[in-house]
């Protein structure tokens, strides 16, 4: 059975303008120790359907579906019930480490909370046991530093604050929303080597949600791409890059910038990210698409199994490539 | 260097810093956020500058603008130092040096109609312009950016942040400037989008022969677009060269490091990948390590590296870098790694 089963989510908005979808009946599953990459660019709903199965969802939003961990489905469950699930096994790390730790606390304090509320632990024992965490995520003279306050800390340190916080209670699913998008590369190279590192050590699942192709390609198992709050297309990571089989897939492989290739002109997809409340009738992607035909517009395409890959596409592989 | 359309010499941005619980008359410690950099832009040239947050790259293109103090040294733009000149005298060179900001939206004025945002820089400076003649150049700013000119009563936030970046671009040229400065003009933005943007932007330089200073903290975006990169750390220039160069063949140990960092999107290169990965922080800028501030997280450091800031070396042509010992480390890189 895998560790997180995610059938038929989908997350709705009340908003002034009317019902938003921001995601659309995602499926998704993360096996122990597995690490799935969910990619995608703002407003394709990867961060919303891990708030979603999370229970994080802001107060005018609604999900349906089943998001099954263990079994149990964490969308219907009791919260004292969730609570526990979200301390003990599942934890999350965020995009921005300053504003997710709280500045008036010392680190030391924010720590020895996780592990006296949800462990019973006594203060000082917790915070012996935090102050080996921050060893293990490397931060250097981890004893004198756990007294400081966020704002002592830089960037890439906060981060291995919140990896060290979200690691206490040995988590079985970890995970972390664009983890280094506000951190400088050689930082990023640093936080992606401790990731590879936590993996190894416990065993722990790891969802990535990021739009970076490049640390994707490196680090993630399985790669799924989003788009207009669905699913285009996923695959091993090595297939995903060599064959993509969504043009969505492959107009985004083909945009980024390559630091090892020298091209003179950027390929670029057409067009701009949609609008999610007025989404067209088909599939999300058809006004961007090179390749969309007449029933791309109007009928919205059923996820597809091949292999160890699905995709959701009309265009047969031989169009895509 | 009279061909230069800009000469930066020994540029140094000082900025003080009260020192926490001190008395108010108590001179404030100084934080050199540049320290004397210098380099060179031909016309229609376009000059990356890279580095990581805290290196000074933003606040030494924020000097040659005129958002930054200069402390000491000189900018040269056009023969005329712009430090030495009155506010009165330099806004003739308000017309001749326009930036673009990293925050699209936050760029725009959000109560100011898309048209009125794209016409100020031109009703500024040209105030006898004939308004007819204003709508014009404005339509015409709007389509060589991509825009929709029928768009022009609408407001920012109506737009899309690409869409947004657009709009700054056309504010920005619409007085033909000679110079553009773009401060991580793609970063907020989407990866579909920003391969969009970084073409208008090259298109845009060769189309008006402009000269470029392009700042982004993502290495690939600054090969593909300049011509030849500078790599900046703790306020100081490391490393500079042509872009093909400065990748291929990095001198420098932090441009070796950096450059290794960068993940590639593609699998099996990245399995491959070796990381040269640098140890500890950023020191504080505050104080500075003697000599090459590179020194306390550099794998090749040495006793002497301590001693006097290093001088730039001249690795072949253009390619400059100041690490004494560069043509000692390539075989010792190999074992590092």
């Amino acid at each position: 059975m895998a560790l997180l089963d995610v059938n038929g989510l989908s997350v709705t908005f009340k908003t002034g303008d009317g019902f938003v979808n921001a995601v659309n009946g995602v499926s998704f599953s993360v096996e122990e120790g597995e690490t799935l990459a969910i990619v995608g660019e703002s407003g394709s709903g990867k961060s919303q359907t891990a708030f979603a199965a999370m229970g994080l969802l802001a107060r005018n939003g609604t999900a349906k579906g089943e998001a099954l961990f263990d079994g149990q489905n964490l969308l219907t469950m009791k919260q004292k019930e969730l609570n526990r699930i979200r301390s003990q096994e599942i934890a999350m790390i965020f995009q921005d480490p300053m504003t997710s730790l709280n500045p008036y606390m010392r680190i030391s304090d924010q720590m020895a909370e996780v592990l006296t509320l949800h462990k019973g632990m006594s203060k000082s024992a917790a915070v012996a046991e935090a102050a080996q965490m921050l060893d293990a995520v490397r931060i250097p003279d981890a004893k004198a530093r756990i007294n400081m306050f966020p704002h002592e800390f830089s960037g890439g340190m906060r981060q291995r604050i919140m990896i060290a916080m979200a690691l206490l209670c040995r988590p079985r699913l970890l995970i972390a929303d664009e983890p280094t998008t506000a951190l400088d590369v050689t930082v990023q190279a640093q936080i992606m080597d401790l990731f590879g590192d936590i993996r190894k050590e416990f065993g722990t699942g790891i969802i990535l949600i990021t739009h970076d192709l490049g640390v994707v390609a490196g680090f993630c198992d399985r790669t799924m791409v989003m788009y207009g709050g669905q699913v285009m297309e996923e695959a091993p990571t090595d297939q995903l890059f060599a064959k993509p089989a969504h043009p969505y897939t492959k107009g985004l492989l083909q945009a980024v910038p390559r630091f090892d290739v020298d091209e003179d002109e950027l390929r670029t997809i057409a067009g701009e990210p949609p609008d999610m409340s007025r989404l067209p009738a088909g599939c999300p992607f058809c006004p961007r698409c090179s390749i969309a035909k007449d029933r791309c517009q109007n009928q919205r395409p059923e996820i597809d199994v091949f292999g160890d890959r699905r995709r959701a596409c009309h265009a047969t592989l031989d169009e895509v490539a | 260097m009279s061909d230069a359309l800009l000469s930066v010499r020994d540029l140094t941005v000082t900025f003080d810093v009260p020192r926490p619980g001190a008395w108010p008359w108590t001179a404030p410690r100084k934080l050199h956020a540049v320290n004397g950099i210098n380099f060179d832009l031909a016309p229609g040239e376009c000059l990356g500058l890279v580095g990581e947050s805290g290196s000074g790259k933003s606040t030494a293109a924020r000097a040659v603008i005129g958002l930054a103090p200069i402390s000491s040294g000189k900018v040269m733009f056009d023969g005329q130092d712009l430090g030495a000149l009155s506010p009165v005298q330099r806004r003739k060179y308000g017309r001749e040096i326009q930036m673009v900001f990293q925050d699209p939206l936050a760029a725009l004025n959000p109560r100011m109609t898309v048209g009125d945002i794209i016409a100020e820089p031109l009703i500024t400076h040209e105030p006898s312009l004939p308004r007819k003649e204003v709508r014009t150049r404005v339509q015409e700013m709007m389509e060589m950016v991509g825009l929709l000119p029928n768009l022009v009563n609408r407001y920012p936030h109506e737009f899309s942040g690409g869409q947004c970046q657009r709009i700054g671009i056309a504010r920005a040229l619409i007085l033909r400037p000679r110079l553009l400065i773009c401060d991580e003009p793609v970063s907020a933005l989407d990866v579909s989008v920003q391969a969009q943007v970084v073409n208008l932007l090259k298109r845009l330089q060769k189309d008006l022969g402009l000269s470029m200073i392009f700042i982004a903290h993502d290495l690939s975006v600054v090969k593909h677009i300049s011509d030849r990169i500078s790599v900046m750390y703790l306020g100081r220039l490391m490393e500079q060269a042509g872009a093909k160069q400065l990748v291929q063949n990095p001198a420098h140990p932090y441009t070796q490091a950096l450059i290794s960092a960068v993940p590639i999107p593609d699998p099996e290169r990245e399995k491959s990948r070796k990381i040269m990965m640098i140890q500890g922080e950023l020191p504080s800028p505050l104080a500075p390590p003697s000599g090459c501030v590179f020194r306390t997280r550099c794998p090749f450091a040495r006793p002497a590296c301590a001693g006097d800031r290093p001088e730039y070396h001249v690795v072949g042509g253009d390619h400059v870098v100041a690490c004494p010992w560069y043509n000692q480390l390539e075989n010792s890189t190999l074992t590092a790694v």
